[in-house]
């Protein structure tokens, strides 16, 4: 335990390290052009869902996706959720998860190196860099270049077109809150809220901050999915291989021998890895797997004339298999195994369930809040009277005309705050607004003689011709006898 | 603790700590971090200077922006009155006795009453107003003086039995055993009667002559029905409420001592809006006429 490996001598690292610049190279490929397609993807999912128009008639916003916090409604689509419906959400997030572990035993880490916000824009953020400041060997020079009228020229650009993305980003955010047109006029004439206006400095200064300068830090240091991969990899899992029987010995430039492997160590895969690591020395942490040395290599390898695929998605099984001379495994035959299955069952069943339960879920609803001070109330008359707080909500954009009875206590008498006791009966009726809570009043009386606590219901119906009812226990309480 | 080695896999060296042959590799952390941890302990200092922060002997220091937590509360006192002020000034001015129920003035009047209630008047009547014995129950349908809200707040705004305000209630019951007025099984009489009107008791021949006295000395104000007087503020002696019990120890106490409940008159202590919401509130509470 204690003889150190090697002889080699542990000489304490320095307690920092600063950041070492990472100029990703350009490349063209297969991979290169799906994260194209994936960027363009999600940034107009991003910038343009909060200005998407749904009709719901003229009593609801017309906003497609829209987070009303003022009113405590969340629209999306066809769907309206209500806060006490929130669990709704708490099963997207769930699916999310879900998803997160279906896509990670697939495919591996393929959130992180397509999909996720921080590696979208930092990619975002580096096609700005090279279009200001040219390619990795440019961007070096410009690097290492005194501070001239055109360097500073060229920074104040990038920072400039930097900004602009961040405002654009953050601005697209609290559009998801508010009517977006709205909105945008009162942020241009400066009469919207304060919030708004740091919420958009804020979120600013984070894609600024974290697609400028932070980029791969960010997965390094602060992310935690980069280190719960290491419980959700497996043997079967793909990931972005290095395929070192064929590549090693590597050889240099020309030099090639009869034993020599594919790899001619041309640093290609390097200069173009977005987090600076270097695939060869095998499946690592840091790699978010975004496919672009497969593409660098792919270029070396069919210059070379070798076969491609030197770097390649693999999984850790099928690579042992072809270090053993075996032929490559196409991708698709990892995608369907247990445990992908599994997880893509859950995560179906999960979602149907939500789909069914959001397709019938009542959009009235009644509850009742019993008087507890005082429980009953003594009548002149001998009769006993308890009182109840119902709240009826009506979650339909269109006024409603309900009606509220009683199942069981057979005697008892029911009026509200604007009807009067003489004419109590045992239905009542009124009109609630759209998507509105009702809250009134009610009266229940009596006779003395009965259960001490005596079980009984509220139903509510729809007296508009809707089918649709809710009903709430209830309880009147009489004097201890 | 190991020596520091060079781990094999990673060719970090590793801190030397060793649990069961796991092995803390000493990986550098970024210099940003560092960076960050700086930025934190500058803040910290600023926000030591600008809020009260250090503790000293008897007190602390002020800090330069002057924020203390009692001004950040009257601050935000003085900010939710400002914000309700237009609707306590409608309050004050509004006819309660005319406001349409329906409307959100009236909805905001009985929010109001219900914590001025609670303030003012619940340590006798009770948090829900549903009073003790000597103090009326208001949730119920038996008022003394009315419930409509003319005469509720008549009844809040000059009390009862209140010395010096001329439009207090006032009722004089006479202590008809302590004065001498009737004989004490005259009274046990009386209470058989009352205890018959009221259907607690069957006729007797004790409440036959009950119910001859009671058309001499009590019908004057508690009617020939019994069914009470407002004006007098003589209570209904034939329902089942009864405000200090309707046994006949009770009632024989009544008539012999008579009782004299009183209640402030708020219309000196209250203001026209709290006076209002409190009308309101009591008439909201299910027996308002």
């Amino acid at each position: 335990m204690n003889a150190r490996p090697s002889g080699l001598p542990a000489k304490r690292p320095k307690l920092y390290a600063s950041r070492t610049d990472i100029f990703p190279r350009a490349i063209d490929g297969f991979y290169r052009r799906l994260k194209w397609g994936v960027m363009a993807v999600t940034l107009a999912i991003y910038y343009l869902t909060p200005w998407l128009s749904w009709n719901r008639g003229p009593y609801a916003p017309d906003q497609a996706v829209l987070v009303d916090l003022a009113h405590r409604r969340f629209y999306f689509f066809a769907i309206e959720i209500w806060p006490h419906e929130f669990y709704y959400v708490a099963g997207l997030l769930v699916m999310a998860g879900i998803g997160l572990f279906l896509v990670t035993t697939t495919v591996g880490r393929a959130w992180c190196g397509y999909a996720c916000p921080q590696t979208v824009w930092t990619d975002l953020f580096l096609h700005i860099e090279r279009a200001i400041d040219g390619d990795r060997n440019a961007q070096q020079r410009l690097k290492r270049a005194p501070w001239t009228a055109s360097k500073i020229g060229r920074r104040a650009l990038k920072h400039g077109i930097w900004l602009i993305v961040g405002l654009l980003t953050g601005g697209a955010w609290v559009f998801y809150f508010a009517d977006a047109p709205t909105l945008a006029r009162d942020i241009v004439h400066g009469d919207a809220a304060y919030v708004v206006y740091a919420t958009i400095a804020i979120l600013t200064a984070m894609t600024y901050v974290f697609g400028g300068f932070m980029r791969e830090q960010v997965c390094l240091y602060m992310c935690p999915w980069p280190r719960i991969q290491g419980a959700m990899l497996d043997e079967r899992s793909l990931i972005v291989t290095y395929k070192d029987w064929r590549g090693e010995p590597r050889s240099h430039g020309l030099k090639r021998s009869e034993d020599s492997g594919d790899c001619i160590d041309c640093q290609a895969c390097v200069q173009v890895c977005p987090v600076g690591i270097d695939i060869r020395d095998g499946a690592q942490f840091a790699c978010i797997t975004c496919a672009l040395c497969i593409d660098a290599c792919d270029e070396v390898m069919a210059k070379v004339d070798r076969p491609r695929g030197l770097i390649h998605y693999a999984t850790l099984e099928d690579c042992k298999a072809e270090a053993a001379g075996a032929p490559p495994v196409p991708i698709w035959r990892t995608l369907f195994r247990p445990r992908t299955l599994i997880y893509f069952a859950i995560w179906g069943a999960i979602g149907l369930a939500m789909m069914f339960a959001v397709g019938a879920r009542a959009r009235l609803d009644l509850s009742i809040a019993h008087d507890r001070n005082p429980l009953w109330v003594q009548l002149s008359g001998g009769a006993i009277r308890n009182a109840y707080t119902i709240k009826v909500r009506n979650m339909e954009s269109r006024p409603r005309r309900l009606r509220i009875t009683m199942e069981g206590l057979g005697q008892g008498r029911m009026w509200d705050s604007l009807s009067d006791a003489a004419t109590a009966t045992r239905v009542l009726e009124f009109t609630v607004a759209p998507d509105q809570v009702d809250e009134r009043r009610i009266y229940v009386r009596a006779p003395a003689a009965g259960e001490a606590r005596q079980a009984f219901r509220f139903v509510l119906t729809a007296a508009d011709g809707g089918k649709d009812t809710a009903r709430d226990n209830a309880r009147f309480d009489r004097p201890e006898t | 603790m190991t020596e520091p080695q060079i781990d094999e896999t990673t060719g970090v060296p590793t801190m030397g700590h060793e649990w069961d042959g796991i092995q803390e590799l000493d990986n550098p952390m970024p210099r940003w971090w560092l960076w960050t941890f700086y930025t934190c302990i500058v803040f910290a200092i600023g926000y030591c200077i600008v809020y009260p922060a250090i503790p000293l002997l008897n007190s602390a220091t002020k800090g330069t922006f002057g924020w203390t937590s009692h001004g950040q509360l009257a601050e935000e006192t003085a900010k939710a009155q400002a914000a309700r002020a237009s609707t306590l000034a409608a309050l004050a001015k509004v006819d309660i006795t005319t406001l349409d129920p329906r409307s959100p003035l009236m909805h905001a009047a009985i929010e109001g009453g219900r914590a001025a209630f609670k303030i003012n008047c619940a340590a006798c009547h009770g948090s829900g107003a549903a009073g003790a014995k000597g103090y009326p129950n208001l949730n119920d349908d038996d008022w003394l003086w009315g419930g409509s809200r003319t005469e509720v707040h008549q009844t809040l705004v000059h009390g009862i039995r209140q010395p010096g305000d001329d439009a207090t209630r006032t009722s004089q019951m006479p202590a008809f055993g302590r004065d001498g007025i009737l004989k004490p099984d005259e009274i046990q009489d009386l209470t058989s009667f009352v205890r018959l009107v009221s259907r607690q008791e069957k006729s007797s021949s004790s409440a036959k002559r009950g119910a001859v006295l009671y058309a001499a000395n009590c019908a004057m104000c508690h009617g020939a029905d019994a069914k009470g007087g407002r004006q007098f503020g003589a209570p209904n002696l034939s329902d089942s409420i009864w405000l200090y019990g309707g046994d006949r120890d009770a009632l024989t106490a009544t008539i012999t001592n008579a009782r004299y409940g009183v209640m402030p008159a708020w219309g000196n202590k209250l203001d026209a809006a709290t006076l209002n919401m409190l009308t309101a509130y009591i008439h909201s509470l299910g027996g308002g006429e």
